[in-house]
């Protein structure tokens, strides 16, 4: 037992040097959870205003520039557009020359001043919903402040309802989404590709048969060589925790103890990926490409690009099977809502399930021989 | 536990539909040094990586060390020292560091001295902190070698370790390896070098999969029975030309001189009596040397080989 440990530190001091001399993977290691953040939270930090907007008003008159007002005062809209004709208001929105198209129909002052369900219309190009989010989110003011000057013996109560067309991408995730989930994203990636490579790498060098030569077990090569990565990993989850918090200011309720625990299950089902490749890998090229025919369906399927309430069924079940799903639901739990150990369970226990499996196979199809 | 280092029957190896070990029996007393010999692409790495474990016989059965070779290939590996063919140690280790981790994985008491001793007894203190792969061929293998040999292995298996390395360093080399053989260590070593086939107890020789021979030196030429004649003078190379094509004789050069031999005497002087004429060679009849064997061993293995491939066509 303790022999069988002084061969996994063996192999684990070996696996630090050898990553301590490859300084472009090394490099990458630390680059890829910078860069991704800096890409990604761009889109997330920008808070944009002034979005163009066009305006259908098929009512002039007091109330409509009452509302093109406080549209224009709430600082996210900017009227760049009068139109008349529908045709016009697709084009628009199409080319993305406008973010918003705001109508106001026929006889909408009147139905205001009959108390009648007056509505406007707003449709939003949620394409991007992170840039328009907060936009749609000050709509609610609108129906107040649009009144209170010119008409407030209206604007006590809600006179006339926002109906919002998010247009595109129904659901319209929010901002705080994307920074927590880059962290399943940035493991998902660096820990698959690092340990299928960690093996390949010596079938492809040739120093495997010397491996295999000496007395070493399956099991002691595995523990040894993703050790580092573990390191590795919470190391840029300690990157992504810290730009979060201290630059997109994302909100951070609940324990961290508990994430890094959560966070201990999916490291282990994506190592174990990464094992499995590596033993069923001729090469290194190989290995890649099978990581990123893993990380893809991850990025697409996890709920992290589509909001996985709008998928359907059949990429819901994949996504399902997928470590990232379930892990972006227990970090956006743990950090966003504030959710304890009983609440993410749930989701816990599938990252142990696939783990489990994924490690059975990947020592199964360990090779103990040259064959 | 027999006083047999290595005991296998009937070792066989298939890659596809090629055998490429047939059928190789090996009896190694315990504290002998064996050579290893045969062609390029014979079997040689092929029935070593089968005694240490690395491949799965696809027949036969035995043992390394009293172990089983089939099911207890982990103990084997615990006491066998295995020299690769290839350098394969890590080129982005330096030399302590590879030494090092291998001293980790033998679990070897006093770790850090061990390592200093094999690097001063093999001459590479000075290069200690050199990566490994930027070390020449030589060095390179004598690396390889120290390496193998530091845990205190009872059974070397050695996959032409003097390979590239210069004539000093394998004079200590087979100096290392006597001395180990005094202490009861079992050496298999392959090697292309016939003065290195000449410095072992016995030797081995294996051509298309096949074992041709096993003996010491004077029984595998004994058993050869070749008469064999020395064609000496400045007209050898015409003559190793004309006798090319002739069946069942084999030429070999040494120096100035011209061995040609066969296992038919009678044939071998129909066949050279009319070249005595020439008056620019002289010709002697002298006893085979190894290299004359393992040439005519090989020979008769490729005439063989021909047939049985022409037989399973027909
Ligand atoms: N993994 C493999 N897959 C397919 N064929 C193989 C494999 N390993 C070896 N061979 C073939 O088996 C034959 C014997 O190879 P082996 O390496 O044992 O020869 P060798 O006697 O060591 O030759 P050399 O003197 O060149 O080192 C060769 O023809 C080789 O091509
Ligand atoms: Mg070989």
């Amino acid at each position: 037992m303790l022999a069988s440990l002084a061969r996994v530190v063996a192999v684990t001091l070996k696996e630090m040097i050898q990553l301590k001399r490859d300084r472009f993977t090394f490099g990458m290691i630390l680059g890829i959870p910078v860069m991704q953040l800096l890409l990604f939270g761009y889109a997330i930090n920008a808070d944009p205003k002034q979005l163009p907007t066009a305006l259908v008003s098929r009512d002039p008159g007091q109330v409509e520039r009452s509302i093109v007002g406080a549209l224009e005062r709430s600082g996210y809209f900017r009227v760049v557009a009068q139109v008349t004709g529908e045709p016009e208001v697709e084009r628009l929105i199409a080319a993305g020359d406008v973010a918003f198209v705001v109508t106001i129909p026929d006889g909408f002052t009147r139905d205001l001043l009959k108390g009648e369900r007056a509505q406007i219309l707003i449709e939003a190009d949620a394409t991007d919903p992170a840039a328009t989010s907060n936009a749609v989110a000050a709509l609610n003011q609108l129906p107040r402040s649009a009144l209170r000057h010119d008409l407030p013996a209206l604007a006590t109560e809600p006179a006339f309802d926002v109906v919002i067309h998010r247009r595109y991408n129904p659901e319209g995730l929010t901002a705080y989404n994307i920074v927590p989930g880059l962290l399943g994203v940035i493991l998902t990636m660096t820990m698959v590709l690092m340990t299928s490579l960690a093996v390949t790498r010596e079938t492809e060098r040739g120093t495997m048969e010397n491996l295999l030569a000496m007395p070493l077990r399956p099991a002691e090569v595995m523990a040894g060589k993703i050790l580092p990565y573990i390191v590795i990993g919470y190391a840029q989850v300690g990157v992504v925790l810290v730009a979060a918090r201290y630059l997109f200011a994302v909100p951070m309720l609940g324990s961290l103890g508990l994430l890094t625990l959560a966070l201990l299950a999916f490291l282990l089902a994506n190592l174990a990926v990464g094992l499995t490749f590596s033993a069923i890998a001729r090469n290194q090229l190989q290995a890649m490409q099978m990581t990123f025919f893993f990380f893809l369906p991850s990025m697409l399927l996890s709920g992290f690009m589509f909001p996985f309430r709008g998928m359907p069924g059949w990429a819901q079940g994949i996504g399902e099977v997928l470590p990232l799903t379930h892990f972006l639901r227990i970090v956006r739990g743990i950090l966003l809502k504030g959710n304890g150990a009983i609440e993410i369970w749930p989701e816990v226990w599938p990252l142990l399930a696939f783990a489990a499996i994924a490690w059975t196979v990947a020592i199964l199809r360990y090779r103990r021989t040259l064959d | 536990m027999s006083d047999l280092a290595i005991d296998v029957e009937g070792l066989t190896k298939r890659f596809g539909a090629r055998t490429v070990v047939d059928n190789v029996s090996l009896k190694i007393p315990a504290g002998e040094v064996w050579g290893f010999l045969g062609p390029n692409g014979s079997g040689k790495t092929t029935t070593i990586r089968m005694l240490c474990g690395l491949l799965k016989p696809d027949g036969g059965h035995g043992t390394c060390l009293g172990l089983d070779i089939l099911t207890q290939a982990e103990a084997i590996k615990r006491q066998v020292g295995y020299m690769t063919q290839r350098f394969s140690f890590y080129e982005d280790l330096t030399v302590r560091e590879n030494l090092d981790f291998v001293a980790r994985l033998y679990a070897l008491p006093n770790r850090r001295e061990q390592v200093e001793r094999t690097m001063q007894r093999v001459g590479l203190s000075d290069r200690r902190s050199q990566l490994a792969g930027s070390l020449s061929g030589g060095w390179k293998q004598r690396l390889a070698l120290a390496a193998c040999m530091m845990h205190a292995p009872k059974l070397l298996l050695l996959d032409e370790p003097t390979a590239g390395v210069d004539p000093q360093a394998r004079r200590e080399f087979w100096e290392q390896i006597h001395a180990l053989a005094r202490e009861g260590v079992t050496v298999l070593v392959s090697t292309h070098y016939m003065d290195e086939a000449e410095r072992c107890d016995r030797i081995a020789y294996i051509a298309y999969g096949k074992l041709l021979a096993v003996g010491t030196v004077e029984e595998v030429v004994a058993g050869a029975r070749l008469s064999t004649w020395v064609a000496t003078g400045p007209g050898r190379d015409k003559i190793a030309t004309m006798l090319a094509k002739a069946p069942g004789i084999g030429t070999a050069v040494f120096g100035p001189s011209l061995h040609v031999s066969s296992a038919d005497p009678a044939a071998l002087r129909r066949a050279i009596e009319p070249l005595m004429g020439d008056p620019h060679v002289t010709w002697r009849e002298t006893t085979a040397s190894l290299e004359d064997v393992f040439i005519h061993l090989i020979q008769d293995a490729t005439v063989a080989q021909a047939k049985e491939a022409q037989d399973r066509a027909a």
